[in-house]
């Protein structure tokens, strides 16, 4: 056996090796070449932000902002309202309910993004299947518009990331110890009062890791927005396809993934100050 | 005691929420059996018609086998380098553990728009569009974070005490390796194995980007066929894909029972 053979047995630690190196090369190294390639097109420094800040503050661009921060907002809050009632539940149930409402909310966690948006598709469309049992039923005479628009995208995109939430606010309920409200309880406090002031504060964090983890994945969200929305409805992501696509436009596409980027890790450097990176995802 | 704190409101909300989160997939698979040729729920008649077109289709069986092929070399890659990976920031006394970790996590973070678009730039200059073992490659990118926290969370309840003892006896730290970590460690190998498959089977922006006309994955193709028309077609295909989802946790359930009853007799 060679020395550096047996130093690699010696220390564990070297094994990160082939990672550290597999991700070098096929995620930094293409990020890294792309971002200096086609900023290094636009000429010379000035140049580069001059063409940075009319990209960034171009009416196309400003409007793509605020719809993504809107929908991604709205997303974040409507999954944290559902699944906060859902994590509690798995957290204080017993092994066959557990397992039962487990069981419905991995399912849809595991399943295609792509096939989960279709569904919605087949759900929310003009001819669609709640549009259909609505005419049928007589409430309505017209089908109503669900899909290509914004509730289409917000529906979709919370059915989406609805499992990332109750499984990030699920690992932190599992850590809150029952005793601290039995003990609540015990002090005369009701069923309210102890949720409330005993519960919900020590779950708060849970809160933070679950909001910031879908917002995380929502502003930056491609295909079910692509899918279900409507010509006015473009997210930031989808303007960086578009302009990579159809007007192969790299520098803007570099400008637009700079900044989303940028915001993207600001978000995942205060997730790994209040979350253990090791539970991400509910694993 | 614990039940006490549910309350039959919270437990009815609970109950319709399942409902909700089950039933857009469970309709597109009943949907997928129908027998008439638009999408009507529930279906006047039923048929195989839809997956008979699936399978008979040589584009959609194309892209099947593009999928399967991507997906293997991926899940080969990200299993083999995330397993050691994983042992390395189990085992060793590196400092700055989480922060490494943290690092490791990010192409599961960075939004994949951003990163299909950087690969697409680099494969365009090195004429790999299209290439299916380049695919597999990129998609193993997005599929080692998944490997990374599953085996993290797996080699966390293997005892150290077992490789001591063998490391004691006298057995070499590569025999230790191979004959003590890798066989306990097996059961997390395969789930993790199972998960990369299916992050890779199931991806569609990398794909959309670098198969070019082909090698189109299953996905590609749903994608472009809603962008035409939703022909029923792809509620097949959907539940095919479904259907391999629903697999992997079988499998993955199986596998479970199975370290936990080890674990058990380990510890008896």
């Amino acid at each position: 056996m060679t020395a550096s053979r047996s130093a690699l047995w010696r220390d564990p630690a070297l094994l990160i090796v082939p990672a550290i190196g597999f991700l070098a090369i096929g995620f930094v190294v293409p990020l890294v070449w792309f971002f200096i390639e086609t900023l290094q097109e636009m000429g010379s420094f000035e140049d580069m932000i001059l063409e940075a800040v009319s990209t960034i503050s171009s009416r196309a661009v400003v409007n793509a902002m605020i719809t993504t921060n809107w929908i991604a907002l709205l997303v974040t809050l409507l999954t944290l309202f559902a699944g906060y009632p859902i994590a509690y539940f798995l957290a204080n149930s017993d092994r066959l309910r557990f397992t039962l409402v487990l069981f419905c909310i991995i399912v849809p966690y595991f399943t295609s993004v792509i096939v989960r948006t279709y569904s919605w598709m087949v759900l929310l469309g003009r001819n669609g299947i709640i549009n259909q049992f609505l005419i049928g039923t007589g409430i309505v005479d017209e089908p109503v518009a669900l899909l290509y628009n914004k509730l289409g995208v917000v529906i979709g995109m919370t059915y989406v990331l609805l499992p990332y939430m109750i499984l990030t606010l699920f690992a932190a309920m599992k850590a809150i110890d029952p005793s601290y409200v039995r003990a609540a309880h015990g002090l005369g406090a009701s069923r309210i009062y102890a949720f409330r002031h005993v519960y919900l504060p020590l779950s708060a964090h849970g809160v933070l890791s679950g909001c910031l983890i879908v917002f995380i994945l929502a502003i930056g969200f491609f295909i079910t927005p692509a899918l279900m929305g409507g010509p006015s409805d473009v997210m930031i992501a989808m303007l960086i396809e578009r302009s990579v696509e159809i007007m192969l436009d790299w520098p803007s596409a570099a400008v637009m993934s700079l900044l989303l980027l940028a915001v993207t890790l600001v978000l995942y450097a205060v997730y790994y100050r209040v979350t253990d990176v090791r539970r991400m995802m509910g694993a | 005691m614990s039940d006490r704190q549910v309350s039959p409101a919270l437990s009815t909300y609970v109950a319709f929420a399942c409902v909700g989160l089950l039933a857009p997939i469970v309709i597109v698979c009943i949907l997928s059996f129908a027998g008439e040729g638009y999408l009507h729920f529930p279906p006047t008649s039923y048929s195989l018609k839809w997956f008979a077109t699936f399978f008979g289709d040589t584009r959609w069986r194309q892209s099947l086998l593009s999928s399967t092929l991507i997906a293997l070399i991926a899940c080969v890659i990200a299993t083999v380098i995330g397993f050691l990976a994983a042992y390395a920031l189990v085992r060793s006394e590196m400092r700055a553990k989480k922060f490494i970790l943290s690092l490791m996590l990010m192409p599961i973070i960075v939004p994949t728009v951003i990163t299909a678009i950087a690969m697409y730039f680099l494969t365009a200059k090195m004429g790999l569009v299209g290439n299916v073992l380049w695919i597999g490659f990129c998609h193993a990118v997005i599929a080692l974070p998944i490997v990374l926290l599953i085996l993290l969370a797996a080699l966390q309840g293997v005892d150290l005490n077992l490789e001591r003892a063998a490391l004691s006896l006298g057995a070499s730290r590569s025999r230790v390796f191979f004959k003590v970590v890798v066989p306990i460690a097996f059961p997390g190998v395969m789930s993790a194995a199972l998960f990369a498959f299916l992050a890779s089977f199931d991806e569609l922006v990398i794909s959309l980007f670098l198969a070019g006309a082909r090698a189109q994955t299953l996905p590609v193709r749903i994608w472009n066929s809603l962008h035409l028309e939703i022909e029923p077609v792809v509620a097949a295909a959907a539940t095919f894909l479904i259907a391999v989802t629903g697999l992997v946790l079988l499998v993955d359930g199986g596998i479970r029972r199975l370290r936990s009853s080890l674990v058990r007799k380990t510890q008896a």
